[in-house]
């Protein structure tokens, strides 16, 4: 209970002028649309992000939510500078990291982490599960050894054992966990988290998500959490942005969309969360 | 909590995998054969005796004691002479495999990942390499810096490191799409880096397999180039100089063509069974 108001107070202050860890100017980004390219000449360019402006405030999680192809995923790739922008301004603590080249980004990388989607494409299936937690660690000079790893595995709540295994002998919820032990073995500041819970059954996503909330709030962490699934979303988040084909259509702290959604596109995505209870009328 | 019970691996009870341990049991025969030739053979494989030519092997009328498989037309032994000859064609495919391997495999792992620039130069080269055709391509090779094994080696390794060079490269480019390789980027990794420790673990297999292919590709290419006395002086014994000779007596004395043809056939089969077989056992994934 006391949990609860804690995460509604931090909501209501985002209203307020908050902290920003993240500042994001008119964004935009395009790639090469290689089915029209021409046999000669240039491709034409897909418009990805169309000039998308918002702020990710330090301490609370962010959701970014959108159909799929809204561009939610490439913009926070975007943030995490796996991603160049084309053009308009990514500030993180107001240095802009739009256009670093990999060498002047790597002393950044530690501080923002990313766990992704499909862990059975983003763990190396030829590591073994200390070693793909360790070696990050290893090149921060954080440690990084075998009790290291073994460390960060039972903060996300594995049992050491789990370090001598290949990714292909953990299940689904297992190999998430991996990832973000993976990710908070570095202590970072900033943790990007895309889709992760999307390829997971209803039991193993709460559980996902109930570590991730836990972690974010022990470590003090930022996150951005990108999602098609507004619930979910609701469960977890203090701010809410809104993407479609590539644009912000409504941004606001998660009570306040939920209470009263601006745009048509937030009300479609609302409606498509399943009702919590039975209608009483249903066996009648 | 069922996620996070520490049940042990599934771990199938390996059954014996012949794909991997016939081939294994022949090509080390013959290893063990080339090595020890001087202990092992029962003649000296240069010593002619021409009381004793086409005697035929072991099992057939009219054959001499210690004389296993026979005696070519100069009366030298066939048997010793096929152990000797193992010597030269898996040296020859031991080496030039390997070079063949390096060269290609690291210019296939450079356009996979770096792209580009890299690879617009690197493909084109391969492009260009595989217009000419191979076999005149060695020939002309031998031709212009000599007879011998070192010529030999290289011409094979000028010729194949393409087929490296193309399949890695198809194979690097699917791995770098694979978010661990993004996974390694957040993680801090340097390009270099994530090229070595992490995706060529996973291509791995795939150059293993065909390093092993190309053994058996090398030790045909030595047994043409003996065949047509493009490789070592046809004193020495070499299966593809067994081969040409033996052919000249093919209606009557078959053995000389014969068993050297199957000690060929068999290396070759051996190799390319013995590389798909570590291929599958190598793969953490697979198996």
């Amino acid at each position: 209970m006391t949990a609860q108001t804690q995460t509604r107070t931090t909501a209501s202050e985002a209203v307020a002028p908050a902290p920003s860890l993240f500042s994001v100017r008119d964004l935009r980004l395009s790639f090469p649309d290689l089915a029209r390219k021409p046999l000669l000449g240039a491709a034409p360019r897909n418009e990805v992000l169309k000039g998308l402006s918002f702020d990710i405030p330090a301490g609370q999680i962010t959701g970014i939510v959108g159909e799929s192809g809204s561009g939610k995923s490439t913009a926070g790739r975007v943030l995490v500078r796996l991603l160049e922008p084309d053009s308009g301004s990514v500030l993180y603590e107001g240095r802009d990291i739009g256009h670093l080249d990999e060498s002047a980004l790597r002393p950044l990388r530690r501080d923002l982490q990313m766990i992704f989607q499909d862990p059975m494409s983003s763990l190396n299936p030829r590591h073994k599960v200390w070693r793909i937690i360790a070696q990050p660690m290893k090149r921060y000079g954080l440690g990084g050894t075998r009790a290291d790893a073994i460390a960060a595995l039972g903060k996300v709540g594995l049992p050491a054992a789990f370090a001598e295994r290949y990714p292909h002998e953990l299940s689904g919820g297992q190999r998430q966990r991996v990832g973000i032990a993976r990710a908070i073995a570095l202590k970072p500041r900033f943790i990007l988290a895309d889709e992760i819970v999307s390829g997971l059954d209803v039991s193993s996503q709460a559980q996902v998500l109930l570590l991730l909330k836990q972690l974010a709030r022990e470590m003090g962490l930022t996150i951005a959490f990108i999602s098609h699934d507004l619930s979910v979303i609701r469960h977890l988040c203090d701010r809410v942005i809104v993407l479609n084909r590539g644009e912000i259509v409504e941004q606001g702290s998660v009570d306040a969309v939920f209470r009263a959604p601006a745009s048509d596109v937030t009300r479609t995505l609302l409606t498509a969360i399943p009702l919590p209870e039975l209608d009483p009328d249903w066996l009648s | 909590m069922a996620d996070i019970t520490a049940a042990a691996p599934r771990r199938r009870a390996r059954r014996l995998n012949l794909r991997l341990w016939l081939p294994l049991l022949w090509l080390g025969a013959v290893a063990l054969a080339a090595i020890f030739a001087p202990l092992v053979a029962p003649q000296d494989p240069l010593m002619q005796d021409l009381m004793l030519e086409r005697l035929p092997p072991a099992f057939m009328d009219g054959s001499e004691p210690g004389y296993w498989l026979g005696t070519d037309s100069l009366g030298r032994d066939v048997l010793s002479r096929m152990i000797h000859g193992a010597r030269i064609a898996l040296f020859v495919s031991l080496v030039a495999a390997t070079a063949t391997c390096l060269f290609g495999a690291a210019l296939g792992l450079v356009a996979g990942y770096f792209g580009g620039w890299w690879d617009r130069v690197i493909s084109r080269l391969v492009d260009i390499w595989m217009a000419f055709p191979p076999v005149l391509f060695a020939v002309l090779l031998v031709a212009v810096i000599g007879t011998g094994l070192t010529s030999v080696i290289a011409a094979i390794a000028l010729i194949d490191w393409t087929r490296f060079a193309r399949v890695i490269r198809a194979e690097t480019m699917v791995q770098a799409r694979m978010d661990y390789v993004d996974s390694a980027r957040i993680g801090g990794a340097r390009r270099l880096t994530t090229l070595i420790s992490e995706i060529l673990p996973n291509v791995l297999p795939s150059i293993i397999a065909l390093l092993m292919l190309e053994m058996g590709i090398a030790v045909i290419v030595e047994a043409i180039l003996s065949f047509v006395n493009l490789s070592i002086s046809s004193d020495d014994p070499t299966w593809g100089s067994m081969i040409a000779e033996g052919r000249n007596a093919i209606h009557f004395a078959w053995w000389v063509l014969l068993f050297p043809l199957i000690a060929l056939f068999l290396t070759v089969l051996s190799f390319s069974t013995l590389g798909e077989g570590l291929k599958q056992r190598f793969d953490p994934v697979l198996q």
